[in-house]
């Protein structure tokens, strides 16, 4: 069906109808997997401009099939138990900080979200990923709380607590920083920018 | 949606490594200082949960392909219309008559015999399988079923057992029709459940509960009783526990492999054009299946019936089980897949979120002693 809407107006009103036998017989549904609405190609460049460009037409519609596989009853958003039941996200010990990200949005900032890890994106955008995932309240800084919080998922029940902040105490202090200092997006920029920064995912494109 | 709960320890058992198959730990195993930046730079986990969310392997193989739209253009559409008013006006009518005529047939024939003839046991059981697997022809006839059996018929001998890759129920109905199986099924609601203690309980079927922990070691005894007795029809497991699309398999359990016997592998390919015969029960209950099968054109299917394997000197059940697979697999063409079926009902073990903790924090725990050095 995504072929048809490339071809402008005419072959959409078309389609509509194509559609609308498609609901009688109830194949629509199946086609689409959960979500009834289609994707247009003005939906395609909304989402791509809100997503800074870093995905190419082809990417964005192989996400929004993955988002429609997902979101089961096509509600727009994918709820937090959806996300669990991708057994490999589920076993990740940082999916709990990465849900309270991701939990409830709808495809365009979806999208937004996975930008970061467009191979087209900069350094500064994935930076500013990963500091949004230790400032989850959005404070605008991160402090030695949030990098403990971090470090407890990562480590779970295999160091104590006191290690924990012993380790974190000592490296902060190594890199000039205290326990009650807070780092700023420009200061973590600093720390991971170089050498580069490996994230990336490769969305597959059929 | 049903609830998903952690699931209990003896589920693990079932598993071989599944470390061994994922993607390699992105954590550094090095020796070296350690400084702010290896503790604050998460993003080999971002990568893996990012990687995860975009595509996963386990998602993939419960995706049901929706249908190509062949038919936009001046001249397939309309024929596509009137494929769609064969299908829905002539043929499903023919259909649903042909499945009544055999229930009506089936049933007078099945009721008397098993009431009359309760005490001549052997007889009984002879006409019942005879009447079961009649029923299961006319059940494939609906659908228009072309089904290719390769290979030899399974034998009734006592000590085998039957495993085949499953795709939906109607794998079991397209296996019955040509011999009566005794099949381990989950008890099901509604019409099917009614089917399933009436007529199936006549071939000897076993019933396990999902969600039920100790099931698991009173379905063993019940299978191993089954195997024991001559007279019991062969048995049929589907050891992924649960329907995949028929472009993967995942991973066996390995309760049918520990039983002692010989076990005969079956591998069933259904060929996709005709229809999508892969059921996802999340999706749509097994009625509307059936019906979505009965308003296509045909189900066309490949049965293989593979040579017997036995348990090799020094192989682990979980090994055979895993060979067992690699067989009906290549046979029917279909990719292999490292994950537990019951993740589709059941949250993933906390163990392995614990093995990468535990790799992290001992590797942290190293560069800080050798720091103090």
């Amino acid at each position: 069906m995504f072929s048809i809407s490339y071809l402008g107006p005419d072959s959409r009103a078309f389609t509509r109808w194509n559609n609308k036998l498609f609901r009688i017989f109830g194949r629509d549904r199946e086609t689409m997997g959960s979500a009834p609405s289609m994707l247009t190609q003005y939906d395609i460049e909304d989402v791509q401009e809100y997503s800074y460009n870093l995905f190419s037409q082809q990417e964005i519609v192989s996400l929004y099939e993955r988002f429609c596989q997902l979101d089961r009853n096509a509600k727009g958003f994918i709820s937090a138990d959806e996300f669990l039941s991708v057994p490999e996200f589920a076993v990740n010990p940082l999916s709990q900080r990465l849900l309270k990200m991701v939990d409830g949005l709808n495809f365009k900032d979806f999208v937004a979200f996975l930008s970061a890890f467009s191979s087209k994106a900069s350094i500064q955008q994935k930076i500013e990923l990963i500091f949004k995932v230790y400032d989850l309240d959005n404070k605008g800084k991160v402090t030695f709380n949030d990098i403990l919080e971090v470090l407890r998922d990562l480590t779970g029940s295999f160091m104590t607590e006191k290690q924990r902040e012993t380790v974190l105490s000592q490296v902060l202090e190594e890199a000039g920083y205290t326990r009650t200092s807070f780092l700023l997006l420009d200061d973590i920029i600093k720390i991971l920018g170089c050498p580069g920064l490996k994230m990336e995912v490769e969305v597959p494109v059929d | 949606m049903s609830q998903l709960n952690s699931t209990s320890s003896e589920m693990d058992l079932d598993r071989p490594n599944i470390e061994e198959y994922l993607p390699s730990e992105a954590i550094q195993e090095s020796n070296e200082k350690l400084h702010l930046r290896d503790l604050l730079d998460i993003s080999p986990t971002l990568t893996e949960a990012a990687g995860a969310i975009i595509d996963d392997t386990f998602t993939r193989c419960f995706k049901s392909n929706p249908p190509e739209p062949w038919n936009w253009n001046i001249y397939l559409f309309p024929l596509w219309c009137l494929g769609v008013v064969i299908r829905y006006g002539i043929l499903f009518p023919a259909r649903v008559l042909i499945l009544t005529i055999g229930w009506i047939i089936f049933l007078s024939s099945f009721i008397p015999v098993h009431f009359l003839l309760k005490r001549h046991d052997t007889w009984r059981k002879k006409i019942e399988r005879y009447l079961v697997e009649l029923i299961c022809s006319f059940f494939v006839a609906s659908w228009t079923g072309v089904v290719k059996y390769h290979g030899p018929r399974p034998s009734m001998r006592p000590k085998q057992v039957f495993v085949a890759n499953h795709t939906s129920m109607i794998d079991f109905i397209i296996l019955e029709q040509m011999t009566a199986f005794a099949v381990i099924m989950q008890k099901h609601p509604g019409w099917v459940g009614l089917l399933q203690s009436t007529i199936l309980e006549s071939v000897g079927c076993i019933w396990f509960n999902r969600t039920e922990a100790k099931d698991r070691e009173i379905v063993a005894r019940k299978l191993r009783e089954h195997i024991q007795g001559v007279d019991n029809n062969p048995l049929l497991i589907f050891p992924e526990g649960t329907c995949v699309n028929n472009h993967y398999t995942v991973m066996f359990k390995k309760g049918a492999f520990e039983l002692g016997c010989t076990v005969c592998p079956i591998a069933i390919k259904y060929n996709k054009i005709f229809v999508d015969a892969f059921w996802n029960s999340k999706k749509q209950s097994f009625t509307m299946h059936l019906l979505r099968l009965m308003t296509s054109w045909a189900v066309v299917c490949d049965v293989w019936y593979l040579e017997p394997q036995n348990l090799r000197p020094g192989e682990t059940p979980i090994e055979f089980a895993e060979r067992v697979r690699n067989i009906i697999s290549v046979r029917a063409g279909l990719k292999k897949v490292p994950w537990d079926g019951y993740l589709k009902y059941f949250r993933p073990s906390p163990k392995h979120t614990e093995r990468k903790q535990q790799s992290f924090a001992e590797s942290l725990l190293r560069r800080m002693e050798e720091k103090g050095k």
